[in-house]
């Protein structure tokens, strides 16, 4: 009973950290929180239904999640370019600005998608249960977290070990410097952008079964990746990949073991790493 | 000059029901209970310097306290506006000490994930909230063996509460106090050297804020006498904050008239709009954010200078 709560903790935290290192990484470089970035993760869940339908097989699944990874990044880039020229205002615009376009946005999937709940099986061939730890253990749940491991290392990989990843973290560090040695800030921007939305729509895709679509779902995601931000720290892969955890546990593992405090539990997360670590368990990005 | 506004606009409002037709009177009131929610937000996003995207929680949790008092207690007006008042500001005091550590958009993410944890409790304690349904059937609101359920009494109540919770922000505002909260908006580090404690002052003007919210919804419980988790949800909260920065953030009367918009476009136009009142309201946000960085109180700057 523990050892599956773990198991679904680990299954929630990595498809956790594959919608926050978008949104950690976009904040940490340029200061743009994008509150858009929840309805993101449910065009991705709707993508799955409106491509793979409710009962996908593993073809259409794999074609939904090449949709939505090119959907991304043309939302993302598109994002970039909207709140560019708000770049020179405060922080708070741009984060005003992707606030009325997260509302609008998820007016219109309620327009194209009514407000009914858009639930998508497992695909086929993943669609079976195994014995696991005495009981009957989803094999999909394995999926996210298999998907979600390849892509922490993945990230880690081109942020840390790579020279495109050095050039993001200098943006993160200082970007003033990086554009003053020649290097176009923008197109650094577009990319980690475009990048980032794309896989939070690839998390929409891979969460679709286990998080059905449905209005409001936006909101949700968008909570739970702000929260595992600032339990990490900004603009720190390491930092999002250890607060994607400790959250996934907290929700699956504080929900099986306390369920009558299951709501105070991610506000006690929050506040006792704030109380802390005012800046989260790893903090990267500058004190701007 | 402003006093003379103020109390001209208060006697319109007042005059209001004797020349507007009843659901128009109706959604005047509406306009009212959202425009002080706007008003409170106005004190920590304008004048504080406080971007708050969890600001309906407080309103709710008024509303809640409020309804909660007039189904099982006393169905008096002073009672139930008092304690929405008193537990508003009881959890935005829990709320502030997490939130007040942290600034600009860090502080934006932390009221936001708290207002969600407090919509989520206000669905699942269900013994108090009501749960999913939310609190119904709450009675009428009673000033001494006056019962407000006539739309034009009922009007008359919300302008009456209004003009107390704007007077008492507005006062705020234009105090030494104020003054203080600007001086952190603007330059934080000046007034810590000055032998400010800004964290302090913060926490007061959060749990002032988080009074007036609570104000507001004891005034919500009294009109709708039906409080749903909708009400201190996300959308309720963007909807007051993309009021305050259409009006024109630190201009309370700007968040009136960007309470008024909201409203109007939400409730009145809403039914023509096919329902789609939020995505008129994220296009016109959008088109705000762009061309008037101060939103519509910035326009009349424009104007004069």
């Amino acid at each position: 009973m523990i050892a599956v709560s773990i198991l679904n903790g680990l299954a929630i935290g990595l498809l956790l950290f594959i919608v926050a290192v978008g949104l950690s990484l976009v904040f940490g470089m340029m200061d743009v929180l994008n509150l858009a970035h929840g309805a993101l993760f449910l065009a991705g869940a709707y993508a799955a239904w409106f491509v793979a339908g409710e009962n996908p097989t593993m073809a259409g699944f794999l074609a939904a999640l090449g949709v939505a990874g090119l959907a991304g990044i043309v939302a993302g880039g598109g994002l970039s370019l909207l709140t560019e020229p708000l770049a020179r205002r405060s922080h708070l615009d741009q984060a005003l600005l992707t606030l009325g376009v997260a509302l609008a946005v998820a007016e219109l999937m309620a327009l194209a998608f009514t407000k009914d709940v858009r639930a998508v099986n497992p695909p086929r061939g993943l669609d079976r249960a195994i014995d696991l730890f005495d009981s009957q253990y989803p094999v999909y749940r394995l999926a996210p977290i298999g998907i979600g491991l390849l892509l922490a290392a993945a990230t880690h990989y081109v942020v840390e070990r790579t020279p495109v990843g050095a050039l993001i973290r200098a943006t993160v560090d200082d970007r003033d410097m990086v554009a003053a040695s020649g290097i176009d800030v923008r197109v650094v921007r577009v990319a980690v952008f475009a990048a980032g939305s794309a896989l939070a729509m690839v998390a929409g895709v891979l969460g679709s079964p286990i998080y059905s679509a449905r209005p409001g779902l936006d909101i949700t995601i968008l909570i739970l990746a702000l929260v595992v931000v600032v339990v990490g720290g900004l603009g720190s892969v390491r930092g999002v990949l250890l607060g994607a955890l400790l959250i996934g546990q907290v929700e699956s593992l504080g929900r099986a073991l306390l369920s009558d405090l299951a709501s105070f539990l991610l506000f006690g997360t929050l506040a006792v790493v704030l109380a802390l670590r005012p800046h989260g368990l790893f903090r990267v990005a500058g004190g701007r | 000059m402003k006093y003379l506004t103020f109390a001209g606009s208060l006697a319109a409002l007042a005059a209001a029901p004797f020349f507007l037709a009843p659901y128009a009177t109706t959604t005047l009131t509406r306009i009212l209970v959202f425009a002080l929610l706007a008003v409170s937000l106005d004190l920590l996003v304008g004048i504080t310097g406080l971007p708050s995207l969890g600001h309906a929680a407080y309103f709710g949790v008024g509303a809640y306290a409020a309804g909660w008092l007039a189904t099982h207690g006393t169905s008096q007006a002073l009672p139930q506006l008092g304690f929405a008042v008193a537990v508003g500001a009881v959890v935005a005091v829990a709320a502030g000490w997490v939130a007040v550590r942290s600034h600009g958009v860090f502080f934006l993410m932390l009221t936001l994930a708290i207002g969600e944890i407090i919509q989520q409790l206000a669905q699942s304690w269900t013994p108090v909230t009501g749960g999913s349904n939310g609190l119904y059937g709450i009675p009428a609101t009673r000033i001494g063996d006056f019962v407000l359920t006539h739309i034009a009494l009922l009007h008359w109540y919300a302008t009456a509460v209004f003009a107390v919770g704007f007077t008492i922000v507005w006062c705020i505002s234009a105090s030494p106090l104020g003054a203080t909260l600007r001086g952190i908006r603007d330059n934080e580090p000046r007034m810590r050297s000055l032998g400010y404690d800004p964290r302090r002052y913060k926490m007061m003007a959060f749990v002032i804020a988080g009074a007036v919210a609570g104000l507001a919804g004891g005034l919500l419980a009294a009109q709708q006498r039906l409080v749903t988790p909708a009400d201190l949800g996300f959308t309720t909260s963007a909807l007051a904050l993309i009021a305050v920065v259409i009006g024109g953030a630190g201009r309370l009367w700007g968040a009136c008239l960007g309470a008024a918009l909201v409203v109007i476009v939400r409730d009145y136009l809403g039914p023509d709009l096919g329902g789609h009142g939020p995505l008129v309201l994220g296009l016109v946000f959008i088109a705000v954010v762009y061309a008037l960085p101060r939103g519509f109180a910035g326009l009349r700057r424009r104007v004069a200078s």
